[in-house]
């Protein structure tokens, strides 16, 4: 599993961040575009990319994209 | 394995009924516009049916019972099973489906009883006339499934309010030799019980002084512990994986020939989840009908509610065969396939 793509993929969910402020480091609670429902994107995402289901808590869990990178790269 | 056939028994007839009364998503003052038209853009959910303080689910449902009963002029003393299937009875007890069947005018030899099941409720509620009524031989059977959950969701709480809307069904059942089968897979997975629950007012958690109290939970979401909680994420995470699950084990299982099926209707929960089981199931857009946009998640009347406003003209008189998928709240799950069924569709009826 790729960094790279991972970050691609996330900023992809986005609509209004600028992609160059998607990180690994990026606390992703804290962008403006982030809520409840770019929480279910997130979700779907592992699922069509990863094949991984994410739960309700692996996110509240999670603060930084690394945080959420590692959990899908242990569960794939 | 929750998987099996009954064969002989016929779906005659579906109606629905919902409240007049309808709510605009875009009209509420619980978020922002823009926080709305995210919502409708993601949920699909525009306008939603809500009924009045003086309306219970047993009521929309009864009146839908009426008007099948009446349009297929069935007599009511033959009817041996009424499964009342909904987590909005008028009472903690008794049952609704003994008030229904009193109501109903139905013989008082006739057994009754409720099944307080959710999204999974319409799938299991055929299963359980189907069965019964082929192991007993009964000749006429009825199930009226439906929810009034905008009862039980709190008002300032943008994680529920938006998405639920109030409908009842009502479907009948026949013994019929020349029926095709129907075949079942059915599920369960308890350990998530607690993704959509009330935590208060049934016997673990009797209503104390502390039940009404609102607590802010977050921004936009303040709720008591009589209200329904719904944890989006996990319910989102177990739909998109179960749904696919469950629907290709049925056709796995009995050999079902996708092609063959004219459509998949399914519990509608939100646009996006019901998207993302559809694509992943590859089926094609225009066998799966949606009814979210003008009536919203509906419990256990979604599946019926989208047969009627949205199919009824493509399988009044003609014989289809029918996919259904029901999944959700317990968390359980249920799909089901029928041939060659011939429904009556009765008009959608407003109360």
């Amino acid at each position: 599993m790729e960094m790279n793509t991972f970050l691609q993929n996330f900023a992809d969910i986005l609509d209004e961040t600028d992609a160059i402020l998607i990180t690994q480091e990026t606390v992703f609670r804290d962008l403006d575009e982030w809520n409840s429902l770019t929480a279910l994107s997130l979700i779907a995402m592992a699922d069509e990319e990863y094949d991984v289901k994410l739960t309700g808590d692996d996110i509240k869990s999670s603060n930084s994209l690394n945080d959420i990178f590692e959990i899908i790269k242990n569960k794939g | 394995m929750a998987a099996f056939s009954v064969n002989d028994i016929a779906i005659k007839g579906i109606s629905c009924c919902v409240p007049k009364n309808t709510e605009r998503n875009i009209d509420l003052e619980l978020i922002t516009q823009e926080e709305i038209r995210k919502f409708i853009e993601v949920t699909g959910v525009e306008e939603r049916r809500i009924a009045t303080k003086e309306i219970s689910t047993s009521d929309l449902c009864c009146e839908a019972a009426e008007q099948l009963i009446s349009s297929l002029n069935w007599h009511k003393d033959e009817i041996e099973i009424l499964v009342f299937v909904s987590q909005t009875g008028d009472y903690l007890l008794p049952v609704s489906a003994s008030i229904l069947q009193n109501r109903l005018g139905l013989s008082t030899q006739c057994m009754a009883f409720d099944v307080p099941l959710g999204c999974s409720g319409y799938v299991y509620g055929i299963s359980i006339i189907a069965g019964m009524m082929k192991t007993a031989g009964f000749k006429k059977g009825l199930l009226l499934a439906g929810d009034t959950i905008s009862k039980i969701v709190s008002k300032t709480d943008k994680s529920t309010l938006p998405l639920f809307g109030d409908a009842g069904s009502a479907t009948a059942f026949e013994i019929d030799e020349k029926a095709g089968n129907i075949f079942f897979d059915l599920g369960t997975d308890g350990s998530g019980y607690k993704t959509i629950i009330v935590p208060d007012g049934g016997a673990r958690n009797r209503i104390n002084e502390d039940s009404l109290k609102v607590n802010k939970i977050e921004e936009g979401i303040s709720r008591s512990s009589c209200d329904l909680v719904l944890d989006g994420m996990d319910v989102f995470s177990f739909g998109i994986s179960q749904g696919p699950k469950t629907v290709n084990k049925l056709i796995e299982k009995f050999a079902i020939d996708k092609e063959k099926v004219d459509y998949f209707i399914f519990h509608q929960a939100n646009m996006m989840m019901n998207k993302m089981i559809a694509k992943k199931l590859k089926l094609p857009v225009e066998k799966v009908p949606y009814s979210l946009k003008h009536f919203g998640n509906t419990s256990s009347a979604t599946i019926p509610l989208t047969i009627v406003s949205e199919l009824k003209d493509q399988i009044l008189n003609q014989s289809s065969n029918l996919l259904m998928c029901g999944f959700g709240v317990g968390l359980s799950w249920g799909t089901m396939f029928v041939e060659d069924a011939k429904i009556e569709c009765l008009d959608l009826i407003e109360l």
